[in-house]
């Protein structure tokens, strides 16, 4: 069963990271997932000061926008795919994700089954 | 044998056997939906048959075998369905890469399982206690919208909801690890407190005891007792609501208001079920830094075991909260550690401590904590403060009865004062 696992930011420092932890702790949490053998796919998110909204209206006509919303206050940061066999599992490994400290979040979304 | 007979003792089976009967199925087919089918067509399967037939020596297990069959003919006709379902036990194989068979020493029934799935904290917080109310107590759909006051409608939609997050996100039927449980196992008894809670000081319609909900509290907490015998909190839970249902009959007057401890009728009070909770009480709390439902329990008893409030322990009753205080900080607690001090020490200490917490967002609504605050006014002799505390008390109270209650006590402010 594949899980993603949504990383939310709280804070987020001068470069743009999560302000609870660090480089190393990412690269370690990344290692763990890939070693473990549960690593489907994940990235990790450009600054939200480059991101940009597209709506389309009825019309067919298009609204191009700086950012998502002004007042979002927890911030997509990147995702993990893992498949693991049930949601404890997957409780698990977003509870070890350095994604989860202080201020930020990890909110388990299991991927949509349209197959059997 | 007659129809009736047939009939109502087959309901007490199921009733009885039904969390069993669930589990076995659910484990055996790891598919709630697919378990609870199984398990009410079998018992449609008795009602039809031993009527006719008489009930069987061991109706358990003729409800299994029955439900059991019911099953596999569903997966022989649904195909696309035996096929999801061979996936998840792959699955759940995967996550228990041995079959534990047995269980050697470990938990021998299934129900502990239902348990931790009904109480997962996956599980939006009011439907954990209804679907533990579902699953493991027997009650029906109806059955639990009457206890919670809810609409049928609405209740269905929610143990529906749960039902197919369990399903959909996969949430596992699995009892934690050693290692999980003491994180988990908290989660488990606040479901079973609260669905007593809820029966037992319901937070607004016209009745103030829904006994019912109490009971399956009970009957809950005394299964979950002998699944996991050493788990002292448990055995605290469970003292703790014998103690506290113990004084059911006392707790209401003749005209249906709610009768405080203090001038509660003890001679009404349920005294088997007393001793039964007293003896729980030193295994709550030996072996070990005694846990918040271990503390309360033996909080309970020491009220329990007087004759009355003058003569009542309240030196151990305000060190017992100062025990439970460190452990779990809460203002309830604090409060309640407060009308335990003006016990012991006189009404204008415990009104002290209870003004030092006015500040607090949780107690500014909280008709229990205003209440307890004129009370002690009352009791200091200042009246016209005693009846503002009274007053602003009714406006938070949610039940008929509550209110009643403290409307009585304003009047009786007031006939004091000419």
């Amino acid at each position: 069963m594949k899980y993603m696992l949504l990383i939310n930011a709280g804070a987020v420092d001068a470069e743009g990271g999560a302000a609870e932890c660090t480089v190393e702790d990412w690269m370690a949490y990344d290692k763990e997932v890939k070693d473990a053998g549960v690593f489907v796919s994940g990235e990790s998110l450009a600054d939200l000061v480059t991101a940009t909204a597209v709506r389309v209206a009825e019309d067919g006509g298009r609204t191009v926008t700086d950012g998502p919303f002004a007042e979002t206050r927890e911030v997509l940061g990147g995702f993990y795919v893992i498949d693991v066999p049930d949601l404890d599992v997957a409780l698990d490994w977003a509870a070890r994700c350095p994604g989860a400290r202080g201020s930020g979040s990890i909110v388990v979304r299991p991927i949509a089954d349209f197959g059997a | 044998m007659g129809d009736e007979r047939a009939g109502a003792s087959v309901e007490a089976v199921f009733r009885e056997e039904h969390g069993r009967l669930l589990a076995a199925l659910v484990r055996r087919f790891g598919d709630l939906d697919l378990a609870e089918e199984a398990a009410s067509e079998a018992v449609e399967a008795a009602l039809a048959h031993w009527p006719a037939h008489g009930v069987p020596p061991n109706p358990g297990a003729w409800l299994m075998t029955t439900a059991r069959r019911k099953a596999v003919d569903r997966l022989r006709r649904d195909l696309t369905y035996t096929a999801r379902l061979a996936e998840l036990r792959v699955e759940a194989e995967r996550a228990e890469p041995v079959p534990q068979a047995e269980e050697p020493g470990g938990l021998p029934d299934d129900r502990l399982r239902l348990f931790f799935t009904c109480a997962h904290p996956a599980l939006a917080e009011p439907d954990r206690g209804a679907l533990t109310l579902r699953c493991l107590a027997g009650l029906t759909t109806p059955e639990v919208a009457r206890a919670y006051l809810v609409p049928v409608e609405t209740m269905a939609k929610r143990i529906t909801r749960a039902k197919r997050k369990i399903r959909e996100a996969r949430i596992p039927f699995r009892v934690p690890d050693a290692h999980e449980l003491p994180e988990r196992l908290p989660g488990v008894l606040q479901v079973l407190y609260s669905i007593f809670t809820e029966g037992y000081a319901a937070s607004s319609g016209p009745r103030l005891q829904r006994l019912d909900l109490a009971e399956e509290a009970i009957r809950l907490a005394t299964i979950l007792h002998r699944l996991l015998p050493a788990e002292r909190e448990v055995t605290g839970l469970l003292a703790l609501l014998l103690l506290v249902h113990a004084r059911r009959a006392a707790r209401t007057g003749p005209d249906g208001l709610p009768v405080l401890l203090d001038r509660q009728d003890r001679g009404r009070w349920d005294r088997a079920m007393i001793e039964e909770g007293l003896a729980l009480v030193p295994v709550a709390l030996a072996g070990g830094p005694p846990g918040p439902y271990g503390v309360q329990a033996a909080i309970a008893a020491l009220h329990d075991e007087a004759a009355d409030v003058t003569t009542t322990d309240w030196p151990q009753i305000v060190a017992l909260y100062d025990v439970l205080l460190a452990r779990t900080p809460s203002p309830i607690v604090a409060m309640n550690r407060a009308v335990a001090i003006a016990m012991r020490d006189g009404p204008s200490a415990g009104l002290d401590l209870l003004d030092r917490l006015a500040d607090d967002p949780r107690l500014r609504d909280h008709h229990p904590y205003l209440a307890a605050r004129a009370d002690l006014l009352a009791r200091l002799g200042r009246a016209p403060e005693a009846a503002d505390a009274y007053r602003l008390a009714l406006d938070a109270a949610g039940t008929e009865p509550d209110r009643a209650h403290l409307r009585a006590r304003l009047d009786a402010i007031r006939e004091e004062r000419p």
